[in-house]
């Protein structure tokens, strides 16, 4: 054969393997609105730099007459690329093939790119669209999935994992997603649980749809296991290279800096966003884009726990990742999943080198035995072990309130924050001058005729006395008091110096945070 | 949740949340919202611990028993699991028969 008809060979044996479970399977996946996972990777990447692995890979089941089908790429495609001229590992399970079933070769395909990921110390995005572990192949599915587990694992904190849901992801399957950094979903396509509807039905004598029990919006707002929601998949895409362009290739590295640009002060002015009363809401989001490059943010699980805000921004072009009480939310609190969901963002951007700011307004911890009963004293304190060990800049704004248990736990100088500074209209004290003033003065109040018009005058008292910045400031807890417009000024001038800061620890194998 | 994407605060269905003698304007979230009271635990009730289906009684109302009797079989995820008595008394009433469902948390009998 000369060197033509070969490569008419392999064209052939190409077009015969891109074709994935053949125009009628194909067919079905778009009637529900779903691309396939070729045209979902070449939609991620750019342009022409999708490079393919594996496109040859035969399954290996040999019961249950498998040995007679041929199934494309055994129902995964996985490859290199480029986002933004970012380098990424990327592979997407393919529903049309044997329903995206997980054999032992489509596993070893993944694990592979996973292994190449991390050679090259490379982000791996993972596209789930999967029926779940193939039957026919029993153990050896089993072990595919255990393989893909301690990959994340090993990878985690060296390289950024991305897990897109765009299809059903069920039962063991769902826990490569939730050991990776970022999961994103789509609405009415991603479906995501460990025993499935018909299964509940059964043993519960309980009905539920899928999209109620582990659909995209549950994942969001209810579970927190999502981490970006979109309505479509093309808006997903779209995140996804948002996400790619503020963190960086790996834990040896600093995420790209871009031109810096002032924000747009005139849609988002820092001194208008504030009531100077400490229990009037405010969207503190505005706070952030009054603050970052451009009014640029992109907000990580928008949905879930929105009494904290967190996501990435940059400052003078250089990528930092906010955490902010919400005042608009539960007046801001801190509880179970608003702990949870910082604590894992803040050690997110220790691991890769983001600088973390902190913006302060809260009035301490949800009072409630719902809370107490779960965890609330465990999840809290994931937040200060997470803080307390992160050693990338840290800087604490402290706009309004910061009270009792809840001033500590917002990277306080106490845990070892490297620049703390507060507005004039911070509070910061052990609680609430309404409170305080009720158990300092309590006899007085009980012994007066008029206890009313005692509690009103002792309130006002403490909060003349304690309910500003310079309590704090004079025993150096916070480093300067600063107007809210010099806020960016501030922030620039303590990244820029922090820019080499390096803190060791003492030596151990690793912590044990309250998980 | 919609209405907190809106970024134009002024205009929402603020609720009033009191955190330490302090009054805060906010919103609440649906978790929030849908919290469960909490209600103290009967000892004289016994509910399932488990769903799953009744396999045997060995015990009928008035029944006298001891603590550690056995009272009944619950069958639950393909396991056979039998449930002693907690206490010494009399079961006032037994909600379900050999071969009915229960729920987690469904009251199966009570003691007097």
């Amino acid at each position: 054969m000369g060197l033509k008809r070969k490569t008419a060979d392999l064209k052939k044996r190409m077009r015969e393997a891109v074709k994935g479970g053949g125009s009628q399977a194909i067919k079905k996946q778009k009637a529900i609105g779903k691309k396939t996972a070729r045209e979902r990777i070449l939609s991620i990447l750019d342009p022409k730099s999708f490079h393919e692995y594996d496109l040859f890979v035969e399954h290996s089941g040999r019961d249950f007459d498998m040995d007679k089908k041929f199934l494309p790429g055994d129902g995964v495609i996985t490859g290199t690329g480029t986002i933004y001229g970012h380098p990424v590992c990327i592979y997407a399970q393919d529903f049309t093939v044997a329903g995206g079933s997980l054999g032992w070769a489509h596993a070893k395909k993944i694990t592979k790119i996973m292994d190449h990921a991390m050679k090259l110390k490379i982000p791996i995005i993972g596209i789930n669209d999967s029926g779940g572990a193939r039957i026919q192949e029993g153990v050896n599915a089993l072990a595919g999935y255990g393989e893909i587990f301690y990959r994340n694992t090993q990878a985690s904190g060296v390289i950024p994992q991305i897990s897109v849901i765009l299809g059903p992801c069920a039962g063991g399957a769902v826990y490569s997603p939730a050991l990776t950094d970022f999961v994103f979903v789509v609405d009415q396509v991603s479906k995501m649980f460990i025993t499935g509807p018909e299964v509940i039905k059964t043993v519960l004598g309980e009905e539920i749809s899928m999209e109620e029990l582990g659909g995209a919006w549950v994942h969001s707002e209810t579970t927190g296991n999502a981490h970006f929601f979109a309505e479509s998949e093309e808006q997903c895409f779209g995140q996804i290279k948002e996400l790619i362009s503020f963190i960086p290739w790996n834990n040896d590295r600093k995420a790209e800096s871009f031109p810096k640009k002032p924000p747009k002060t005139r849609q988002y002015n820092i001194d208008e966003v504030i009531p100077a009363d400490p229990r009037l809401p405010y969207d503190v989001r505005n706070v952030i884009k009054s603050i970052g490059d451009d009014s640029e943010f992109l907000e990580v699980q928008e949905h879930f726990a929105a009494n904290i805000i967190i996501g990435f921004s940059r400052i003078a072009g250089q990528t930092v990742g906010f955490v902010a009480n919400q005042p608009l939310v539960l007046a801001g609190v801190l509880d179970v999943d608003s702990s949870d969901k910082a604590a894992r963002f803040i050690r997110y951007c220790d691991s890769f080198n983001i600088p973390l700011v902190t913006l302060v307004d809260l009035p301490g911890y949800l009072p409630g035995i719902d809370q107490e009963h779960a965890g609330v004293i465990r999840h809290g304190a994931k937040m200060l072990y997470a803080y307390s060990e992160a050693t990338v800049p840290k800087i604490t704004v402290i706009m309004r309130k910061a009270y009792g248990g809840g001033y500590i736990a917002m990277c306080s100088h106490h845990l070892r924050a490297d620049f703390v500074c507060a507005w004039p209209t911070a509070e910061i004290a052990v609680m609430g001058p309404e409170g305080a003033a009720n158990i300092i003065f309590r006899n007085e109040i009980k012994n007066a005729e008029n206890p009313d018009e005692i509690r009103k005058q002792k309130i006002k008292e403490y909060k003349d006395k304690f309910a500003n910045p310079y309590v704090a400031a004079a025993y150096g807890y916070i480093d300067a008091v600063i107007e809210p417009k010099e806020t960016r000024n501030f922030l620039i001038h303590a990244l820029e110096i922090s820019s080499d800061k390096k803190q060791i620890g003492p030596a151990k194998k690793h912590g044990i945070p309250p998980f | 949740m919609e209405a907190i994407k809106n970024s134009n605060t002024k205009r929402m269905n603020y609720k009033s949340l009191l955190i330490e003698n302090i009054k805060y304007r906010t919103l609440l979230t649906e978790k929030y919202k849908q919290r469960k009271p909490y209600s103290r635990k009967d000892e004289k009730v016994m509910a399932a611990f488990i769903p799953g289906t009744i396999k045997e009684l060995f015990i009928q109302e008035k029944s006298k028993v001891k603590a550690g009797d056995r009272l009944l079989v619950l069958e639950a995820m393909k396991m056979e699991n039998t449930v002693v008595s907690p206490m010494d008394g009399v079961i006032k009433q037994i909600y379900f028969a050999v071969g009915e469902r229960v729920r987690k948390d469904q009251v199966i009998l009570e003691f007097e």
